[in-house]
């Protein structure tokens, strides 16, 4: 399995965010977005879970497992945005399993994927009363009880504590392990040594001499 | 699938769901009638139908400025679109999830608030089978202005303005049905049916327009 992106252009509104961008990703490894604010972090993630669609260039998954072959690459994606997707109003233990039903292809049990992120016991408390980093533990669990071999996080650790970042390099690493993909945009280290880094202040334009 | 009709069923009656507001406004707007109308049984009973009709329109639509908007707020709606199920299928039970927790509940109040404004019971039954066919259309087009007002700040507003004149020909046929139930010779069915084809209609334009309204939105 390899995430290809060929000469990918966003442009919003008015303004181009970035262009010709290409990498490509295999599986086990990981891609680390790194660049100022503003620079299209956001934008590239949202392109590749197929949110955005791109001005011009492709982005595909190539060599696919033979269970995936003719599934569109966005049901292949765990998305983790700026938000949560989580209602304040059910408990953990509901929003959860509303996303298990939800997204499909079942991995880890409810109780099990609260233990990775260190929040066994909370099952029964609504979601509003968690403390922010606690909400973006349980957005993590997310990832955790479906399965999807890629994994797309927008600032994964903002709001951690460090134990919690260390708990979640260690579950970034074991989805690597198990042949995942991970694309993730981030300013802190996360402990991927064997990342790959893609510095995305070369591939944009500066604000204002966008569409000239 | 189904999962999202039980998640939105319950958040429609947890706090902050609209399930029960939209009856306590249904009952504001038919109090309210005579208090504008005068004490004139007559004429009440005669306006009964069109006042059911006008408070469920306006009852109907108060809940649906949030029927996208919570869940692009909390993130949600990101992970809808890349789900996968159809965003069309998805939109469709939201409006189910809609008339069920709205339109259906004020179809069943119906009867009580015809008797306030003293109806018979031929209209009064006329106005349940006509809410109930009727209603189903306000949260299908209604869906369509949700999408098309989802990121705006105070889109509710911007919402009923869209989608109340693309109400009106249910209202108008609605409320003809009503009416004709109890005056010869006019016939009761020929509106009657044009409500449920408008209702029929809209179920399956209304997701579909919805949701590609959504994706431009998504950008």
């Amino acid at each position: 399995m390899k995430l290809v992106v060929e000469n990918l252009s966003v442009v919003r509104g008015e303004d181009q965010i970035f262009s010709a961008l290409s990498f490509d990703i295999k599986a086990g490894q990981a891609l680390i977005i790194r660049g100022a604010n503003g620079v299209g972090k956001s934008s590239l993630l949202r392109a590749l879970a197929g949110l955005l669609v791109p001005a011009s260039g492709e982005i595909r998954l190539d060599d696919r497992d033979a269970e995936f072959a003719d599934v569109p690459l966005g049901e292949l994606c765990h998305y983790l945005g700026n938000d949560n997707a989580m209602k304040g109003a059910m408990s953990v233990q509901e929003n959860l399993h509303f996303w298990q039903n939800f997204a499909g292809q079942p991995h880890l049990d409810i109780d099990d994927a609260l233990d990775m992120v260190g929040l066994d016991g909370l099952q029964t408390v609504p979601f509003s009363h968690l403390s922010t980093g606690q909400r973006r533990r349980i957005g993590i669990a997310r990832l955790l009880v479906s399965y999807r071999p890629v994994w797309l996080l927008d600032e994964p650790v903002s709001g951690l504590d460090a134990q919690s970042e260390d708990q979640f390099s260690q579950l970034m690493k074991a989805h690597l392990e198990e042949d995942g993909i991970i694309v993730v945009a981030t300013h802190v280290p996360l402990g991927l040594d064997q990342a790959v880094q893609l510095n995305m202040d070369e591939a944009s334009q500066p604000p204002g001499q966008g569409n000239t | 699938m189904w999962a999202l009709l039980i998640r939105d069923l319950i958040l429609a009656f947890r706090s902050g769901g609209g399930a029960v507001t939209a009856l306590l406004f249904y009952l504001a707007v038919v109090v309210a009638m005579p208090f504008a109308v005068g004490p004139d049984t007559n004429l009440l009973a005669t306006i009964g139908g069109a006042t059911l009709w006008i408070g469920a329109l306006l009852a109907g639509l108060l809940g649906l400025d949030r029927l996208f908007q919570a869940d692009n707020e909390d993130g949600s709606l990101d992970q809808m679109m890349i789900a996968p199920i159809p965003l069309p299928a998805q939109v469709f039970l939201k409006c189910v999830t809609h008339w069920l927790t709205t339109g259906l509940p004020l179809t069943l109040i119906a009867p009580v608030f015809g008797l306030m404004l003293g109806m018979d019971s031929i209209s009064i039954g006329a106005s349940m089978a006509t809410l109930f066919v009727g209603t189903p259309a306000i949260s299908f087009i209604g869906a369509v202005g949700a999408a098309v007002t989802v990121s705006l700040p105070r889109g509710g507003l911007l919402l009923s303005v869209l989608v109340l004149p693309l109400c009106i020909p249910v209202l108008i046929f609605g409320v003809g049905a009503v009416r004709a139930s109890v005056t010869e010779p006019d016939p009761f069915l020929p509106p009657f049916l044009l409500v449920t084809a408008i209702s029929l209609f809209f179920s399956i334009l209304g997701p579909f327009a919805a949701a590609q309204a959504l994706r431009y939105g998504s950008d």
